[in-house]
């Protein structure tokens, strides 16, 4: 079995490798965009610039600090998230009674901002980052070569979306955040301080983008608008999963960056749409989402 | 009282507009303007006045650019009959990406219009008759029914104007026919709406449609006065960048879209060369001001005032 429809095994191996490492970032972001939705009901599109700050934190703790990847998976997304939660308590906390479109609004004008300025400071050209030494190379597991660093993404993101999960679904803390989601006031009454708990949810999801973008560092240039198209295909990934669910928007963002990775084997030019293009059948057949309840 | 001054105020603008090239004002800058002055009226009917955000209005903007354009270069077409086989392309368009995105409402309707802009880009980007990333470059302006030229840039400029000013007037009309107080309705409150006995969902389709069609025609203008169509139009920046024309002048006020629109203009081509990407932070700097301070908008905080008064 060296040939599928004419395709060679190995060639659809490495692009379903491919799919998996974009559907775990998919799924890394769009798992932070609906836990941000259902606390604070603001659709963040500032979470592809936040995305971006993390690779390009990255770098700079690199490139300035002298310190390597294992220190930006911790470092990079704790200063982001450190960034969101300033925004959080300068600008979108005064937007959570009004209609939720400001919310999108804003995020959109805070990651043009992010955007222009990493333009000018950086340029419009990417950076590469190398990969960590001890992730180099590939592994042989007999019909095909495995690059490590690819292999660490995907189990790497996938641990933390499981992690996310539990804590939101299975643990005491995720128990008050989602009762916080349905009845704040109640929740409050209780004696837990909710605007800290929103603050340091949006600040939770902003670190995930963050993350994610460490962990895309090595294997794409960072660039001021890696953020910006990631966005738009995120937000198709959320529309397909429903935003209500957690396990949902894991699932659909691993399915979808599996389907446009056989996209790009089978049919490359569709591979840019074939996600929009599900999210129109998915709305023309259930229009709440695959795991949306409505 | 009121009225009078409106009539004032209208009368002035139009005498403005008539003796602009006159004026000393390049009339290049002066028909973009008027270009995305229309393309933010046509956003604001449904913005304004039915309350959905779309936020991907480029696709309609951008692919009527490109329909025109490509009709004029590669096949010798006339600039009327071009310019109206462009429009009803962004209809269509606007028809079957308006049919999928009415079935969800507020916030999902505002991604699911995102994210289908984002597939039509990517189609201009890869359509065999496009260009790629040149886009159609040196698009002639023809004639108006072999009647006169639009060469010269001060005949283009009153084409340009008239059809606006048919536009403008027209948006009025379709505001105050009952087709609009039954949009205000659904914006207000849909489920009363329904109640009532109106289809809610026809109603949204239908400025959808009519929104995309305008849209259109601005698109297909602005690829005539500037002689090209390229991926900037149909790009996801100028989807939010009318969003802002509309915003910052005031969505749901007739003036107000002109009025933000001639700001956003101006203040590009006054930066642009100055600054570079400093012109997408100060774009930004206004967006992140308009939610927090002013969501009215210009014309519309200034009104709010009027009649506190």
């Amino acid at each position: 079995m060296s040939d599928f429809f004419g395709i060679p095994v190995q060639v659809l191996l490495g692009q379903l490798l491919l799919g998996l490492v974009n559907g775990s970032f998919y799924a890394m972001l769009s798992l932070g965009l609906a836990v941000i939705f259902g606390l604070l009901g603001v659709v963040n599109f500032a979470h592809g610039a936040f995305y971006m700050l993390g690779a390009y934190a990255t770098w700079i703790i690199l490139d300035v600090f002298e310190l390597g990847y294992w220190w930006a998976l911790v470092l990079a997304p704790i200063s982001v998230g450190l960034i969101g939660m300033l925004l959080e308590r300068l600008f979108l906390q005064f937007l959570y009674k009004i209609d939720p479109l400001y919310g999108l609004l804003l995020t959109f004008g805070l990651s043009l901002i992010a955007e222009g300025v990493l333009r000018e400071v950086f340029g419009s050209s990417g950076q590469t980052y190398p990969v960590p030494e001890l992730l180099q190379g590939a592994m042989d597991v007999g019909f095909m070569n495995l690059p490590i660093y690819r292999v660490w993404v995907i189990v790497a993101s996938l641990s933390i979306c499981f992690i996310t999960w539990y804590v939101i679904e299975r643990t005491r803390l995720g128990s008050t955040l989602r009762a916080a989601t349905e009845n704040p006031k109640l929740v409050q009454a209780f004696g837990i301080n909710v605007p800290v708990m929103v603050m340091f949810t949006y600040a939770g999801g902003v670190a995930l983008a963050a993350l994610a973008g460490v962990l895309s560092a090595p294997v794409i240039q960072v660039s001021p608008l890696m953020g910006s198209s990631l966005v738009i295909v995120v937000f198709a990934v959320v529309v397909i999963g429903g935003m209500g669910s957690i396990m949902g928007s894991i699932l659909s963002g691993v399915g979808l960056g599996v389907i446009e990775g056989f996209t790009k084997v089978l049919y490359p030019e569709a591979s840019n749409i074939v996600v929009f293009l599900i999210m129109a059948i998915v709305l023309c057949w259930r229009p709440a989402g695959l795991f949306g309840k409505e | 009282m009121q009225i009078s001054r409106i009539t004032i105020f209208y009368t002035l603008l139009f005498l403005g507009a008539i003796l602009a090239p006159w004026l000393g004002l390049y009339p290049i800058f002066l028909m973009t303007l008027i270009c995305y002055a229309l393309f933010a009226c046509a956003f604001n009917l449904m913005l304004g006045y039915s309350g959905m955000l779309s936020f991907g209005h480029a696709a309609y903007f951008g692919s009527s650019a490109y329909i025109t354009s490509w009709l004029i270069t590669s096949n010798g077409w006339t600039t009327i009959s071009a310019l109206i086989v462009g429009m009803l392309v962004s209809t269509l368009l606007g028809l079957v990406i308006g049919l999928i995105a009415i079935r969800r409402s507020g916030i999902y309707f505002a991604m699911i219009t995102l994210a289908l802009a984002q597939l039509v880009y990517f189609v201009c980007l890869q359509a065999p008759f496009t260009g790629g990333e040149n886009g159609i470059q040196g698009v002639p302006r023809g004639d108006v029914l072999g009647l006169f030229s639009l060469a010269d840039d001060t005949v283009m400029y009153y084409f340009v104007l008239f059809i606006f000013v048919f536009v403008y007037l027209f948006i009025q009309r379709v505001v105050h026919s009952p087709f609009g107080q039954v949009l205000k309705a659904i914006r207000e409150n849909e489920p009363r709406a329904s109640s009532l006995g109106y289809y809610a969902e026809h109603h949204k389709l239908l400025v959808f449609v009519l929104s995309s069609t305008l849209a259109g025609l601005a698109g297909s203008l602005k690829a005539l006065v500037l002689g090209f169509a390229t991926l900037s139009d149909v790009l996801q920046s100028t989807s939010g960048e009318v969003i802002l024309m509309t915003m910052l002048g005031g969505a749901g006020t007739f003036f107000g879209p002109v009025l933000g629109s001639a700001i956003v203009i101006a203040l590009q081509n006054l930066l642009s060369d100055r600054v570079g990407s400093w012109v997408t932070v100060i774009i930004g700097a206004i967006f992140v001001i308009c939610v927090m301070a002013f969501r009215r908008g210009i014309v519309g905080e200034w009104l709010a005032y009027q009649n506190k008064k």
